[in-house]
Order: C-alpha cells, then structure tokens, then sequence
C-alpha cells in the first residue's frame, strides 16, 4: 500500500509539473506582456507545491498509523500485554503472523480478535492515509493552477523550496550529532542508574556478567572500565609508535626530498594502503603477524599471548601511517617556500632546513594530525576485534592479551539482547566514552591548528 | 651561519683537515636524515607488499576446487524407476548410490564397514549436483554413460591443494622384496632406499623435541607463577572473608577459582607433553635403532606392484609395513617401478588419514581428478560443508546496503555542500553545522553502530538484518565525508563561471545548478 501511495505521488507530481508548464505557456501564446517566470518554473513550483503537503502527510501518517495499529491491535488481543514491553512484542509478532495467515497450528480466540482488530486498524490508516494525502495533492493542485498567471513569481517561489530543501540536507548532520548524543546519553543515563559512575569509571575489574539467578558466583558482574582504557591506550600507543615516526619520515621524505617521479611511485603505494578495508587488515593480524610474533617470541622463551597487544597494534600503526603521512604531508607542503629558500641562502643544508626551520613552522599541524591519528586508532574496531583479546587484563606488557573499548561494546551487543540488563547498557556507555574521548581529541587538535598557526602570507 | 665563518681559527692549524670534517659530517647527517625518510617509505612498502602477498597467497587456493571426473552409468531404473521421464522424477533421483558404486567399483579390495564409510567421506555431501543437473537439463542421457565431474569434500580437496601436509616421492633405486608376515608385508630393498625417509622422521623426531622443550619450559614457568599467584588470590580471599564485604568475597572467589582451574588445564597439558617429549628423547637418543612409526611421526609410504604399503617398523633396508590397497602381485618389483613418499605432516596432525591420502593419490595417478575454477564460491550462499558454501547471499547483502547508502548520502551530502557553500548566510548557526561536520567525520564507526542500534533499531521499530538500516547509518557515516569532499571540488570551480552567469542575468541558483554545478560534477 505504501507503493501505490508512492506511485499516486508520483503522478500527481508530474501532472502538476506539466500541468503548469503548458498552463504558462499558454498564457504566453495569448498574452500580450511576457511571463515573469519561465514557464518550467510554472510547471516546477506546481510539482512542489504538492509534492511537499504529500511527502509530509504520507511520512507523518506511516509512522502514526502504525503507532495506531499496534496499539490498537494489543488492546484487543489483551489490555494487559500491552503496558508490558516484554510480552507486547511477542505477542505483536504472533498477531502479525496471523493477520497475514501464516500462523502454525490453532489462533486462540484472543489472538483471533488481535489479528481482526489489527487487520481492521491496518486497513482504516492506509485508506485514510491514501484519500487524506491524494486528496491534499489535490486542492494544493487546484491551489496552485489559480495562482498560475502572467505576473506570478514563479522561479521565486520555486527557489525559495529548493533552498529550504538544500537546508534540510545540511541539517541532517546536525541531526546526527544530537542523535547520537542523545540516544548513548540516555542509555549510559540508565546505566548509572545501575552501576554508579565511580564504579563505572574507576573500578579495576571488567567482567561483564549477568548471572540468571541471584546467588551465582559474580551475579554482579563488574564494569570497571579502567583495564578496558589501559589496553585501549596500550594498543594506540603501539600504533602511534609505529605510525607517528614512520608516517612523518614518510611525509618529510615526500614533501622535501621526493622527485616528481618517485612520488608518481610512492603516493599510489600510500593510497592503496589506506584503502584496505580494516577487515582485511585484521585478518593479517590474527592469522599472520600474530602467530609470527608468538612464534619469535617463544623461541626467545617469551610468554607470548597468541593475541598480543602488539600484533594489534603493529597493524593499526601501519593502518594510520598514510592517515599520518597524508595530512602532515599537506601542513608541511603549506609552509611558504621562502622560508626554505631563505633558509639555504644561509648556506643551511636540506635536513637542517627541514629540522631547524619548516618543522617547527608546521608543528601545530603535525601535532593535530598526530591527535586526529590518534582518535582514529582509539575508535578503530575491526582490527581490534579480530586481533586482541577478549580479556580485561589490566596489563602495559605489550605480548599480553589486552582488550579494547570497541571490541567490548562489539561483544556486549552481538547476539539477542534485553535493554534493560547493564550489560547490554553498558555498551552505550562505553559508546560515550569513547565519542566523548574522540571530541575531545578532535577539539583540541583543531585548536591546536587555530591557536598555534603562523600567519606568514 | 657561524659555524662556516668559526673554523677559520683553526683552519690556520690544520686549513683542510678541519673544514673538511665538518662539511663531511653535516652531509653526513644530510644523507642520513634523507635515509630515514627513503626507510620509511620502504618499511610501508614492504609491508604492503607482504600484506597483499599473503592475502592473495591465502585466499587464492579458495578460488579452485577439486573434482572427481567419473564415467557414470546412468541407469533408468536408479534415476528414473517409473520411466516417466517427469522432470520432478529425474530431480528426485538417487543420483548418489550411482556415484558411490562407482567410487566403491575404483576401490574393490576395500570392503570393511568401516573403511567403505571413509572411502565415501572423501565426496562431498553435494557430490550428485553436478550429475544431476547434467540429466535433468538433458534427459535423453539416461541409458548411456555419462562423464561428469563429481565435488570432493572440503578435506581432500585441501590435501590436494597441498595444505593438509607436505609430500615427498622417490623412485625406489633397488630391487623391493615382499615378503608375507601375517597381514603385513616385510619390505627390502637392495639399496638404501629407506635411509633418506628414515633421515627425515629422526630430523623430525629432533625437531620436534627442540620445540617441545621450548614448550615444556614455558608451561612450566606458566605453572609456577600461577600457583604464585594462587597463592596471593587466596590472601585475598581471606581478606575479603575477614571484612565481610560480599561483592569482595564474591569476586575473590571467582579469580581464586579461576586461578584453579588454569592450574589444572595447564598442569595437564605440561604432563601430557612431558610423556611426549620424553618417547621423543628417548628415540632421538638412539638414532641408529629401528623405528617404530606411530601416528605422531611423518608417514612413509610405499607404492609396489599396483599396490601402497605403510611403513609401519623402519630399520635401515628392512622394513615392516601394513597394506593400504593390496598389490596385484606378491613378486619383487624392479628399480624405478616402485615409489616411497613420505606425508610430513605426522597422521594425528592432519585431517585426511594415510588411508585416505592413498586413495587420493592412486585416483590422482589414474588422471581423474581435474583442478577447476570454483564457480560455486560465486554462485551459491552460505553452507555447513566448506566445499559447498559461497559469497553469494553476501555479496548480495553488501550491494543492497551499498545502494541504500549511495541513494541516501549523495543526494544528501551535495546538497548540504551547496547549500553551506553558496547559500548559507555567515552566521553562528552555519559556523556551527560546519564545526559540527568536522567533528562528525572523527566519530569512530562503532558509535554509529550505536546510534542506529538505539534510534533506527529500537526507537523507531526498524527491522532488523535488513539492508535499509545499515544503508541508512552508512549514509550517515559517510556523509561529513562526501559534504567536505564536495564542498572542496565547489570552491576548485573559478568564480569567473559564477560571476558570468549573474552577469548575463541568471539567478542565484540558475548560476548555481546550470553552471558552477556543472563544472565539478566529477569529482562528486
């Protein structure tokens, strides 16, 4: 039923776009004063007059309506099912399957009524819907052709609905933010509600358990958070190690020392790195550099976990370096080349002219690039997943098993959850911290670059 | 700089000397510096280098598979019993026994029960597809013999590949004697054919002790500091007992039993590699006695006479072996007619038994096993049996929720960068949506995950695993992304274009969407 609605909308469009068109142009034909409006801008201000009462109503309507049916269903079915969150949605599932016929074995009576009721409100909210919204394209229709006249504003009015549209794209990532925001805020509200936010933040032991009965062994569980960010750390410190030095190296090399040529080589081998998906990244983790590393280790007599910490993070530094190389590649080409010249006219050689006079003039640029590196190491999952381990160790020695914030969030929500369990809300306030931490980096990298810049042009 | 005018002092002591070391030596930090940055251009290099080698080295064996081509009667009464020559009849026929009497008829000397089950197990559980689709698409085959190719399963297919275990053949230099001893068979040689086979199970033997010891040292420390640590926990516990604090207790008694059973499982795993390293130590002391192949060692084989023995006692020329396929005749068999090999991988490391490996090796000598492309992987869905599973429910979950986004984020993402490019007034508001997309494309993935698990999901009824919701947080992932990328390409395009269409009289938006828009189009 939403297609035909769809598709009526669809005609409707078109007829009132050439409805207006040859309307105009009519009106040219017989008139003696020119049109204000081209006549396509007739035929487009008709289109998206009713164009926009009919997407509204349609869009409004689908989500009330179906608010209507469900809880119109439930009643029927039984008034006391439908203040239960739990019992609602099964037994939602069962009347759908039974409004549609497809129910195994015999519907008892009060799910036979549920389906009827269901059935009935279905049917009520699509008509209603249909005739409301085809009936408003309609008299936005008639509105709109009586408007239509040699010294109508057409192409203004027209304008005027493209740009609100343009502006409801941009919003749209404002939207976002305060989506996000919001639904981590009120999860991680509900778990302090549970776990108090000192436990939360400053308790030592991660065991995210929720016994079934209250006298099992930890039926608590612990969200002591702090193993979790000490891995996390653990790792990104490992990434930046490999990727801080080598991605600028890399970038000093290509901004200052590269001829045309071998950046016409090397630009491409930086791309394709940043190009692999992270998957694949962590599948070379876990399968070939973390049984290398345990395989050096061990004939070293090292205790070597077969997730260390250091697989993980050896392949996230080599994840970041063109993340690294690319954006200290760019601060460092922005350094005026007067500098550099008047630097050598000195009689400076290159190395001391990058070190003594183009770093420091790109330095507030590297360190953010340094920070932005780093929030994208400290919210990379699928590496992680893949390559550390499960366990909250609470560990700075880089061949133990180590976890992260992402691989937890990942494990508490994979499967069947209840959201009413910490466990499953302690997911989102990971989640916050982690979008929290990851702001923070970002706002001071960005400060950073506006504080610390050197205006020379 | 001063340090080219400071040596002139000394330079009246040692002129050439002095100068010439301090030049040498900033060129010398010059060539260095420029070595740092060429290493760490080469370090990402070989990294990607190794990354893509062993991705592809990997994942290619995946793109092939093994099959079996078999001359196959197909009989009517077994396809079709009634001979009705209904298409759902032949869909529904027993294509299988066909297949299996023909594997049974290659292999007519193995006929215990147990023996036949693992002769069959060397099909896959989709052996018949291939037949059956054959005959179905072309009905007037049944009567005649067809020749179709039958899919191995996943475990023969990976022997084949040569994953399962490393091989070895040699031609037999001298003259092989059989000689009856109950159900086994004495072998001898007239050279010193077993020598080299007998060379390598003792290197193994060695090899194997060495990595043993290795592991036996590192349980043992393992073992010592847990039972340290035991010790510590049960302090705690005690602690805990004493304050009486029950999350404490609880806690406590949860590492301590933990701390426990680690002990145990590692105690004894360290016990059953003891018992191992110490048979191997005791073999590996005596290199010149004959030894006893048992299924922790590599496995040698012997092919003779149409026939493939198991080397079952080895000592020097000698040895004593048990029979896989029996040999059509009992004589001695000539130099260069017979074959040892030896499977590297000992028998209890590897999925396919020596049994099996001589089937597959005498079925790959008669020429009928072929290698083809694995059509399959692209054309079927997910599966329990590895040779039969595919990309395909996958790949088309990756193209639904791919369409999804594109159709969401591009619209979406360039109309926001026209709008904050050309339209947006300079107010707070536009300075805080731009501020707000930077800070949008450093949000990790994950917690997007989140938003849609919490709004799409759970707020809003969205259904789940279906590809509208992940395309639709895709596209929100992605959309700071494609909004800056557009707005750089809108303000690469020269005003001079803008300007000339205002000139001529164009609306803003006419400028806009017939000519500025025009330009960069792709690049968005």
């Amino acid at each position: 039923m939403t297609w035909s609605y769809v598709l009526i909308l669809a005609v409707l469009v078109f007829a009132g776009f050439f409805l207006g068109r040859t309307r105009a142009t009519s009106l040219r034909a017989a008139g003696s004063a020119d049109l204000h409006s081209l006549p396509t801008y007739h035929g487009l201000f008709l289109a998206s007059v009713i164009f926009a009462p009919m997407v509204l109503i349609g869009a409004l309507g689908d989500v009330l309506g179906s608010h209507y049916v469900v809880s119109h269903a439930l009643n029927a079915y039984d008034p006391a099912v439908a203040v239960d969150p739990l019992k609602s949605g099964a037994a939602l599932r069962e009347i759908e399957m039974q409004a549609a016929g497809q129910s195994a074995g015999d519907p008892s009576v009060q799910l036979q009524a549920g389906a009827e009721a269901y059935n009935a409100a279905r049917s009520l909210v699509t008509w209603g819907l249909l005739i409301l919204g085809v009936g408003a394209g309609l008299a936005a229709l008639v509105f709109g052709y009586q408007r239509i006249s040699m010294l109508f504003r057409a192409r203004n009015a027209f304008e005027r609905f493209v740009q609100v549209v343009l502006l409801i794209c941009s919003v749209v990532a404002v939207l976002t933010t305060v989506g996000i925001v919001f639904s981590v805020l009120f999860e991680t509200i509900r778990f302090f509600g549970k776990v108090s936010p000192i436990d939360f933040l400053f308790g030592l032991q991660w065991s995210p358990q929720t016994a079934l009965r209250a006298d099992q062994v930890g039926s608590s569980g612990a969200f002591g958070i702090v193993p979790l960010i000490a891995g996390t750390f653990l790792i990104t410190l490992i990434a930046m190690a490999v990727a801080g030095p080598i991605g600028l190296f890399a970038a000093i090399f290509m901004a200052e020392y590269a001829s045309p040529r071998m950046r016409a080589v090397v630009k491409p081998i930086l791309e394709i790195l940043a190009g692999v998906p992270t998957v694949v990244l962590g599948f070379f983790a876990a399968l070939t550099v973390a049984p290398s590393i345990r395989g050096w280790g061990e004939s070293f007599g090292l205790n070597v976990s077969s997730e260390s910490a250091l697989a993980a993070g050896l392949v996230m530094g080599m994840m970041i370096i063109p993340f690294v190389s690319s954006l200290s590649d760019d601060v460092i080409n922005a350094v005026p080349q007067s500098l550099r010249d008047g630097s050598y006219a000195m009689g400076a050689t290159r190395s001391e002219t990058i070190k003594k006079v183009v770093l420091p003039a790109a330095l507030p640029g590297i360190v953010s690039a340094m920070m932005l590196a780093m929030s994208r190491a400290v919210g990379e999952t699928m590496i992680v997943v893949m390559a550390a381990g499960l366990a909250a160790n609470l560990t700075l020695n880089p061949l133990d098993a180590v976890t992260t914030v992402t691989v937890q969030i990942k494990t508490l929500l994979v499967g069947d959850q209840e959201f009413d369990s910490a466990k499953t809300l302690s997911a989102f306030a990971l989640g916050f911290v982690l979008f929290f931490f990851t702001l923070t980096l970002n706002f001071i990298a960005l400060r950073i670059v506006q504080r610390y810049r050197e205006q020379y042009d | 700089m001063t340090d080219i005018a400071a040596p002139h002092k000394a330079a009246l002591d040692r002129p050439h000397l002095q100068n010439l070391s301090l030049v040498s030596r900033r060129y010398r930090a010059e060539r260095r510096f420029r070595l740092y940055g060429m290493l760490a251009i080469g370090v990402t290099a070989v990294f990607l280098l190794l990354l893509l080698g062993d991705i592809f080295l990997k994942g290619l064996p995946a793109f092939t598979e093994n099959r079996l081509v078999m001359s196959l009667a197909a009989d009517q009464s077994v396809i079709d019993p009634q001979n009705t020559r209904d298409p759902k009849a032949i869909l529904a026929g027993d294509y299988d026994t066909l297949i299996k009497d023909g594997l049974r008829a290659q292999f007519p000397d193995v006929t215990s029960r147990a023996d036949r089950k693992l002769l069959l197990g060397l099909l896959s559980a989709g052996a018949a597809d291939d037949f059956r689709s054959t005959i179905v698409a072309n009905p007037g085959l049944i009567g005649s013999t067809v020749k179709v190719p039958v899919l191995l399963s996943d475990d023969a297919d990976q022997y084949l590949k040569g994953a399962q275990t490393g091989s070895l053949r040699t031609a037999g230099a001298g003259t092989l004697t059989l000689t009856a001893e109950g159900d086994r068979y004495r072998l001898a040689s007239t050279a010193g054919d077993f020598d080299e086979a007998l060379g390598r199970v003792k290197a193994y033997i060695n090899e194997a002790l060495a990595t043993g010891n290795i592991e036996l040292d590192r349980l043992n420390t393992e073992v010592s500091r847990i039972t340290q640590n035991l010790t510590g926990l049960e302090d705690r516990l005690k602690a805990a007992t004493q304050s009486a604090v029950e999350a404490d207790i609880q806690l406590a008694t949860a590492d301590r039993d933990k701390a426990v059973s680690d002990l145990s499982s590692l105690t004894s795993a360290r016990d059953a590699l003891k018992v191992r390293v110490d048979d191997l130590s005791r073999r590996a002391a005596a290199p010149a006695q004959k030894e006893v192949m048992t299924d922790l060692l590599p496995s040698l084989l012997i092919e003779a006479n149409g026939g493939v023995f198991r080397a079952r006692e080895v000592a020097g020329n000698d040895i004593l072996a048990e029979i896989l396929i029996a040999p059509t005749t009992p004589e001695a068999a000539r130099p260069g007619t017979w074959q040892t090999q030896v499977l590297t991988t000992p028998e209890s490391s590897r999925r396919v038994s020596d049994k099996e490996a001589a089937w597959l090796e005498r079925l790959k000598a008669s020429g009928s096993i072929e290698n083809g492309i694995a059509w399959r992987f692209f054309t079927s869905g997910d599966s329990r049996e590895p040779e039969l599973a595919g990309i395909r429910g996958a790949l088309t979950g990756s193209i639904l929720t791919l369409l999804v986004t594109l159709a969401l984020c591009l619209p979406l993402g360039v109309g926001a960068a026209i709008y904050l490019e050309e339209f947006a007034p300079k107010n707070r508001l536009t300075g805080l949506i731009e501020v707000n997309i930077n800070n949008l494309a450093a949000v990790p993935s994950i917690v997007f995950g989140l938003l849609g698990l919490a709004m799409f999901l759970n707020f809003f009824g969205m259904p789940r695993s279906a590809p509208l919701v992940g395309g639709l947080v895709l596209a929100l992932l992605v959309l700071p992304t494609i909004i800056i990328a557009s707005r750089a390409a809108l303000k690469a395009v020269p005003p001079s274009i803008k300007e000339a269409a205002l000139g001529i009289g164009a609306s803003h938006q006419q400028a806009i969407f017939h000519h500025v828009h025009h330009w960069p189009c792709p690049a968005s």
